[in-house]
């Protein structure tokens, strides 16, 4: 019987952009068992519901993660609005969804180029990342912040996008569109990419479901759960599919995202053309949260979700937050079981871990 | 579509291993899970999924009433119990993998339990 020897695989480690931790049981170069642990970046964010009132929570959540950060502002407004039963103006709605997009691109963008990081093909990388800065350019134009941009508030959104602005951001979008396709072609057909991610990190259908896998780690399992399709913000009105893959592995990953990337430039193209006319982007929201919601929304990295109880006075009860990274701890423990340790670093990185969210 | 967001079905405690041996059986995912402490108490929401449709259970627990893991039926939830756990405090039984308040390698121990008659 192979003795059993215990690496710990971080917090700090070269692939790692945030601090968590594995113990990984090896027997010679297998590994048999991984052990998460965090909290290296723990804040206890959510307990600021007790000093800060429930608008001034969504400067919170927007710190959450700066990746996230747009969707953390807006899953929590969201949260709230529904408490308050706040349907906010849809011009709002539409503003809502076209920068969840760009979040959504820049998200994926990094993560694409991390990946490629990951498994030493530095063109690539660079290439990802150049192509994100023209998003995030986008972003920081229309928000003023490029990864904070406190534009959500309860009630709706601070900022309006101009019909420049929105011809531009739809420039942009259509460019992004047409510099990825030969990204993608390396990603998806490139040997030296395919050899690394082909049958690694496998994750059955059956498997996805029971250990409770979500986003894009689900998607590439054939689970066909798109959380957009449930319709909050102005995406009831948007006509896209659910892009699922059933590779099972770490290139059925890669897959899903990259299409997602197209399907976010498709959708900013159907929200951008149309978004109503109006000057009404906000409702001033009336009294105080009282009453709970579970709020759910599709986040790059999976579905979130944000619980929010009110009691009627200023400062909310509870505000928790669940993030996708810590829903898929117990799918990345189970594709780590039987990897050879080469892979732990790529496997980790599949399910693009944002350990920020996670920890809160 | 229903408001899944708002339907939250309280349940007593001897309850929470029979409806998750039924979300269970009946192939749903378990979504989340989550406690809140809440006048001196525990409110702890258990999520289950099966495609856009979801069901949110709660239990209220008193501070020191041991709750059972639902670990054994639904492994991800290991995840979840020990953060409930180690951030708040909850006494939580039978976790397949129990960290043993190691999951969250933080320095203050219970750090969302507040004093008994606080808020």
């Amino acid at each position: 019987m192979p003795k059993k020897t215990v690496i710990p695989f971080g917090p700090q480690h070269p692939v790692l952009p945030e601090p968590i931790h594995l113990d990984l049981v090896l027997e010679d170069e297998t590994v048999v068992d991984a052990i998460p642990s965090i909290g290296f970046i723990h804040r206890g964010l959510e307990s600021l519901v007790e000093k800060k009132d429930f608008n001034e929570m969504v400067y919170v959540a927007e710190r959450i993660c700066g990746i996230c950060s747009f969707m953390h502002g807006m899953g929590y407004c969201e949260a709230v609005e529904h408490v308050m039963d706040i349907d906010i103006p849809d011009r709002a709605k539409y503003l809502r969804t076209i920068w969840c997009e760009f979040s959504r691109l820049h998200s994926h963008l990094l993560w694409l180029g991390l990946l490629a990081d990951g498994f030493g093909f530095e063109a690539l990388f660079n290439e990802c990342w150049r192509i994100r800065e023209q998003v995030l350019d986008m972003v920081e134009m229309t928000t003023g912040g490029r990864l904070i941009a406190s534009v959500n508030r309860v009630g709706g959104v601070l900022k309006d996008i101009t019909p420049d602005m929105l011809k531009q951001m739809k420039a942009v979008a259509e460019n992004v569109g047409r510099e990825l396709v030969p990204v993608a072609d390396t990603f998806l057909n490139d040997y030296s990419v395919k050899s690394r991610l082909c049958g690694s990190g496998i994750l059955s259908k059956e498997d996805a479901i029971a250990l409770g896998a979500c986003g894009p780690m689900m998607r590439a399992s054939g689970i066909a759960v798109d959380h957009r399709k449930s319709g909050y913000a102005a995406y009831g009105n948007i006509d896209f599919d659910v892009i699922t893959s059933n590779d099972c592995d770490g290139y059925g990953r890669v897959y899903v995202r990259i299409q997602e990337l197209f399907q976010s430039v498709e959708i900013v193209r159907q929200a951008i053309d149309k978004i109503p006319d109006s000057e009404e982007i906000m409702i001033k929201p009336k009294g105080n949260p009282k009453g709970e919601y579970l709020m759910r929304l599709e986040q790059p990295r999976g579905e979130a979700f944000y619980y929010v109880k009110g009691n009627g006075s200023k400062n909310l009860d509870r505000f928790r937050v669940r993030t996708p990274t810590f829903g898929n701890l117990a799918p990345l423990v189970h594709t780590l079981k039987g990897a050879p340790f080469a892979d732990v670093p790529l496997l980790v990185l599949t399910i693009d871990p944002c350990v920020s969210c996670t920890e809160r | 579509m229903e408001d899944y967001g708002k339907n939250i079905i309280e349940i007593p405690l001897e309850k929470l291993a029979i409806v998750a041996g039924e979300e269970k059986n009946a192939g749903h995912r378990l979504a989340q899970a989550c406690a809140t402490y809440v006048n001196d108490k525990y409110e702890l929401l258990y999520s289950f999924e099966e495609d856009y449709a979801m069901t949110t259970y709660k239990v209220v627990v008193g501070l020191d009433e041991e709750v059972p893991s639902i670990s054994r039926i639904f492994f991800p939830a290991f995840t979840y119990e020990n953060e409930m756990k180690e951030l708040f405090g909850v006494k939580i039984k039978g976790i397949v993998t129990d960290y043993n308040d190691k999951f969250y390698r933080i320095a203050t121990e219970t750090p969302f339990l507040k004093k008994k008659g606080g808020k």
